[in-house]
C-alpha cells in the first residue's frame, strides 16, 4: 500500500499511574498507517496494544497520560487538539470496536439508537437516513433480519451478532480509520470466522484503514497487510504480513511462533479399567434440558479433552460429575462404585478424589487469604494435616507448581501474576491428593506463552502423580497439545469421541469437521480459501 | 407486559398481607399499653358502675380478638369507627389531615426531587470539582442538623423578617396559591432534610457506572460529557435512584411530626402524637395503617418503575 499517510505516531510515551508513581505503558512507539491499510498489533496482555489503539484516537484511559511523542491524524495533531476537536473526530472519522460487544453496548438502548447516535450527533445524516443506512450495513455484515435487528436490545442478540452490530456501528459515519480491539477474542471459533469475514469484507468495501489488535497471530494473518509486534510497551518488529510470517526476525517473534509447539508425548492405549465413568447422563437447569445421554470414561494417567462451543454443555458435565447439579438420568461411577448424585450425600473421601481448577483464577481464589491458607485448607480438611506436617505439605505443593515457597507462602493472590494465580489453583486442587482433576478452560484467560507454561506443568504433574485430567476447552490447539482422548460436544450431546488420533484423523463427523476447519491457521490465505471452499460446497 | 401485571398483582397481594400483619401488631401492641380509656374519660369521679357501663358502651368489655375482628371488618368498609376521645368519626377526623399531609409531602417532593437529581447529576458530571465538594458539604450539613433546628433557623431568617408565615393556618377555603405560600417554610425545611440522601445516591449511582465499557464506548463515539451522563449512565442508574426517592417520599408522609409541630401544621403526624397522649387507640390504629399503606404503595411503585427502566427485565417472560 502506498496511499497517503493517514495516521502517524512518533515516539509515543504513555504512562499509567500506579499509586504515587507513573509507570511507562508505552516507551516510544512509532506507527504509520496509510489510507485503506490494515495494520495488525500483536502482543501479550500488558504489552500496550489497547493503549496504543486508543492513543490513535487521541484518547488515554483514566489514570493514564500521554507524556511524550506525537500523534498526527490526517494533519491534525491529536496531542495538542482541544477536547472539542477530538470529540468531533471520534465516532465520525475514527471509530472503535471493543473486545466485549456485550459490555460495550449500553443495555438500556436499542441497537439502532446506539447506531444512529454518532451520525446524528456529528451531523453526518438525519435519524431517518441513519436507520436506512443501518439496514444496508447490517446486510453487508450478514446479520440476520437486517430490517428488524436494530430494534432489539443488546441482550436479545447473540455474541457474534453483537460483535458485527458493533462493527456496523463503527462504520455508521464511514470513518477513515477503525480501531478493532480484539473483536473476536471472546467468540467461539465457528462464530469467529463469520465475524472475521464480515469485518474484512466491510473494511475492504469502504476502503477503511484499520488497526487490528489481537494476541492471536493466525487471526491477524487473515486481517492485516502489515504486522507490528509489541512487547512491554516497545515495538519488537514490524513488517508486511507475509514477510513476517515467512521469516520472523526478532527473537521474541520467533518465540511467539514456537508457542504452539508444545506436544504431550503419545500415551499407550489404556489397559486399566476406567477411573471415572459418566454413564448415560441427562441433566437440566430447571425445565430446560442441557445434557442428553452423555457417556464417556476417564482413565488414570490420561487426559480427556471435552471440546465444544459455548452452550454445548461441557461445563455442565463438570457440574454433574462434581455433584453440583444432580443429573435427571444416568450416573457417575468412581473406580466402579456409583457416586451419590448430590455432592452433599458424598463422603469426604469421595469429594477428595475429584477436584476442580477454574477458568478465572482471579475470582476462584479468596483475595483475603494468603497462599498458605488457600493451599493449606484442603490439605487440613481432607487429609487432617496439622502444624509442621501441614507446613511441610504446603511448601512441597508450592515447589511442585514451581513457585519458591520461601518467598510465596505468605503472599496474597493480588500479589501474583495471572499465570501464578492459576498455578495456585492447581496446587489447591493437588492438596487434596485427588485422582481426578477437572480443568475448566484453565488456560483460556492466559497469554499464549503463559498458557504453555501451565500446560507443561499439568503434563509433568500428571506423569509424576498418575492423575486423570478432564480438560474442558473450546480451544482445539490446546486439545492437540495435551489430550489423549477427545469428546466433542454439541447442544448437550456427544457427537464424537475416541482417542485424539481417531477424532482428529478423517473422516470426521460434520460438526467436528466444522470445528477443526474453523481454527485459524498462520497461512494468510487460509480465510479466503476456507470461505471459497465452503461457498463451493453449499 | 403480562409479566409486569403479574408482578404488580403479586406485590399488591403481598402488600395486603403486610398491612394485615401490621394491623394485628398495632392492635395488640396497643392492648399492652397500661391504663384504661373508660376510666381516663370519666376521670376521678368515676364509680365502678359508670366505668363498666362506659366500657360496655364502647365495646371494651368484649375479648380482644372479637374487637379486632369488628374493627377490621368495618375498617375495610372505610369506617374506622369514632374517636374514643371526642366521639367524632375517625374517617372525617383523618380526611382533612391526610389531605394536608399529602399536600406538604408532594410540595416538599416537588422541590426536593428535581433539586436532588440536578445536583446529583451535576456533581457526577463535575466530580471532584469545587461544585461537587460544595454540593456534598452543603447537603451533608443540611442533613446533619436536627429538623427542628433547620426549621427554627428558617423561621429566624425568613419568617422573622416577614417574608413567609411561621405558622401555617390552612383552612378548607384557602386557595392553592395561599397554601403554597403558607406551607413554604415547612416544605423548605423538609427539602433540606431529604435532598442530601437522594443527591448522594444519584451521584454515586452514576459514578459507579462511569467505568463501564459502554461509557468508554460513548466517549469514543465523541459524545459530550453531559450527554454521556444523561443518556448513557442515568438510564442504567435509575433503579437505585428511584428506590431512594421512594424511601424519602414515604418519610415525607410519615416522619414529619417534628416539622408539623414547629410550624403548627395540621397534619397526620400531629394528630397521631395527640391521639397517643390521649390514649385514643382507634385513631392511632387508623393513622398507623395509613402510614404502613404509604410505605407499601411507594415501595411497590418504586419496584414497578425500576422494572420499567430495565429492558432486560421487561422483555423476559
Amino acid at each position: 500500500m502506498t496511499g497517503e499517510v493517514l495516521l502517524e505516531i512518533r515516539n509515543l510515551v504513555i504512562e499509567g499511574r500506579a499509586g504515587e508513581e507513573w509507570l511507562r505503558i508505552l516507551r516510544g512507539v512509532n506507527l504509520t498507517l496509510h489510507r485503506g491499510e490494515v495494520v495488525g498489533l500483536i502482543g501479550e496482555s500488558g504489552a500496550g496494544k489497547s493503549t496504543l489503539g486508543l492513543a490513535a484516537m487521541g484518547f488515554a484511559r483514566d489514570g493514564c497520560r500521554i507524556s511524550a511523542g506525537s500523534i498526527r491524524f490526517d494533519g491534525i495533531d491529536l496531542r495538542m487538539a482541544s477536547e472539542r476537536v477530538k470529540r468531533g473526530l471520534r465516532g465520525k472519522r475514527i471509530a472503535y470496536v471493543a473486545q466485549s460487544a456485550a459490555a460495550s453496548f449500553n443495555p438500556s438502548h436499542k441497537l439502532i439508537d446506539q447506531y444512529a447516535e454518532a451520525p446524528v450527533t456529528h451531523g453526518v445524516m438525519s435519524r431517518a437516513q441513519a436507520e436506512k443506512d443501518a439496514v444496508a450495513i447490517y446486510t453487508r455484515l450478514r446479520l440476520p433480519n437486517p430490517e428488524e435487528i436494530g430494534f432489539r436490545y443488546p441482550h436479545q442478540v447473540s455474541g457474534g451478532q453483537l460483535q458485527r452490530a458493533m462493527t456496523a456501528m463503527a462504520m455508521a459515519c464511514r470513518p477513515d480509520l477503525i480501531i478493532f480491539d480484539e473483536p473476536t477474542t471472546a467468540l467461539d471459533v465457528t462464530t469467529q470466522i463469520e465475524v472475521l469475514a464480515a469485518i474484512r469484507d466491510a473494511v475492504r468495501a469502504f476502503d477503511t484503514a484499520a488497526i487490528y489488535i489481537t494476541h492471536d497471530l493466525a487471526v491477524v494473518a487473515q486481517m492485516a497487510d502489515r504486522i507490528t509486534i509489541l512487547l512491554r510497551g516497545e515495538e519488537v518488529e514490524e513488517n508486511d504480513t507475509r514477510a513476517m510470517l515467512a521469516a520472523p526476525r526478532a527473537a521474541y517473534t520467533k518465540t511467539l511462533w514456537a508457542v504452539r509447539r508444545f506436544q504431550r508425548a503419545d500415551q499407550p492405549p489404556p489397559r486399566e479399567a476406567p477411573l471415572l465413568s459418566v454413564r448415560n447422563v441427562s441433566a437440566a437447569y430447571g425445565k430446560k434440558p442441557v445434557l442428553h445421554d452423555v457417556s464417556f470414561d476417564l482413565y488414570p494417567g490420561r487426559t480427556l479433552a471435552v471440546v465444544g462451543e459455548s452452550g454445548s454443555g461441557k461445563s455442565t458435565v463438570a457440574r454433574v460429575i462434581t455433584g453440583l447439579l444432580p443429573p435427571s438420568e444416568g450416573e457417575i461411577t468412581l473406580e466402579g462404585a456409583s457416586l451419590p448424585p448430590d455432592y452433599r450425600a458424598r463422603t469426604r473421601d469421595q469429594l477428595r478424589q475429584c477436584q476442580m481448577i477454574y477458568q478465572m483464577a482471579d475470582t476462584a481464589l479468596n483475595p483475603k487469604l494468603t497462599l498458605r491458607q488457600i493451599i493449606g485448607r484442603p490439605a487440613a480438611m481432607y487429609l487432617g494435616l496439622r502444624g509442621r506436617a501441614l507446613e511441610a505439605r504446603t511448601r512441597a505443593l508450592l515447589e511442585m507448581i514451581e513457585l519458591d515457597p520461601g518467598s510465596f507462602i505468605d503472599r496474597l493472590p493480588s500479589e501474583l501474576s495471572g499465570g501464578q494465580k492459576q498455578r495456585i489453583g492447581i496446587a489447591r486442587a493437588l492438596a487434596a491428593e485427588p485422582k481426578v482433576i477437572i480443568c475448566d478452560e484453565v488456560t483460556s484467560a492466559l497469554d499464549q506463552i503463559v498458557q504453555e507454561g501451565i500446560l507443561r506443568l499439568l503434563d509433568k504433574l500428571q506423569s509424576e502423580l498418575g492423575l486423570a485430567y478432564m480438560f474442558i476447552t473450546h480451544d482445539l490447539a490446546t486439545v492437540r497439545a495435551i489430550a489423549d482422548d477427545v469428546v466433542v460436544m454439541q447442544h448437550g450431546r456427544v457427537v464424537e469421541q475416541g482417542t485424539k488420533a481417531e477424532v482428529f484423523a478423517p473422516p470426521h463427523e460434520p460438526y467436528t469437521e466444522l470445528l477443526l476447519s474453523s481454527v485459524p491457521r498462520m497461512d494468510p490465505d487460509w480465510l479466503t480459501n476456507l470461505l471459497a471452499e465452503r461457498a463451493a460446497t453449499d | 407486559m403480562a409479566a409486569l401485571i403479574r408482578m404488580i398483582a403479586q406485590r399488591l397481594a403481598l402488600g395486603v398481607l403486610t398491612l394485615f400483619i401490621v394491623s394485628v401488631v398495632i392492635f395488640f401492641a396497643t392492648e399492652l399499653l397500661p391504663g384504661d380509656l373508660a376510666s381516663t374519660l370519666l376521670g376521678q369521679a368515676a364509680t365502678p358502675e359508670t366505668v363498666a357501663a362506659l366500657r360496655r358502651q364502647l365495646g371494651l368489655d368484649l375479648p380482644a380478638p372479637v374487637r379486632y375482628w369488628n374493627w377490621l371488618t368495618s375498617a375495610l368498609q372505610g369506617d374506622f369507627g369514632v374517636s374514643l376521645a371526642n366521639r367524632r368519626p375517625i374517617a372525617e377526623l383523618i380526611a382533612a389531615r391526610l389531605g394536608n399531609t399529602i399536600f406538604l409531602a408532594l410540595y416538599a417532593a416537588a422541590l426536593a426531587v428535581p433539586l436532588a437529581l440536578i445536583l446529583g447529576i451535576l456533581a457526577a458530571l463535575w466530580r471532584n470539582s469545587v461544585f461537587d465538594r460544595a454540593a456534598n458539604a452543603g447537603a451533608l450539613t443540611a442533613i446533619s442538623f436536627p429538623e427542628f433546628f433547620v426549621a427554627y433557623i428558617l423561621v429566624l431568617w425568613l419568617a422573622q423578617s416577614g417574608y413567609f408565615p411561621s405558622m401555617v393556618r390552612i383552612s378548607p377555603v384557602s386557595t392553592f396559591g395561599e397554601k403554597l405560600y403558607m406551607a413554604f417554610l415547612p416544605a423548605l425545611t423538609l427539602t433540606l432534610v431529604v435532598t442530601a440522601h437522594m443527591m448522594r445516591m444519584t451521584r454515586a449511582a452514576i459514578i459507579n457506572l462511569m467505568a463501564q465499557p459502554y461509557i468508554e464506548m460513548a466517549r469514543l463515539k465523541g459524545m459530550s460529557p453531559l450527554r454521556i451522563v444523561l443518556r448513557h449512565a442515568l438510564p442504567n442508574a435509575l433503579a437505585p435512584i428511584i428506590n431512594v426517592i421512594a424511601i424519602n417520599l414515604a418519610y415525607l408522609i410519615t416522619g414529619v411530626v417534628v416539622v408539623e409541630v414547629v410550624f403548627v401544621y395540621p397534619g397526620l403526624g400531629q394528630l397521631m402524637v395527640d391521639s397517643v397522649s390521649k390514649r385514643d387507640i382507634a385513631v392511632v390504629q387508623a393513622i398507623a395503617l395509613i402510614f404502613a399503606s404509604a410505605y407499601v404503595l411507594l415501595n411497590l411503585t418504586a419496584d414497578v418503575l425500576s422494572t420499567l427502566t430495565n429492558p432486560r427485565l421487561m422483555s423476559k417472560g
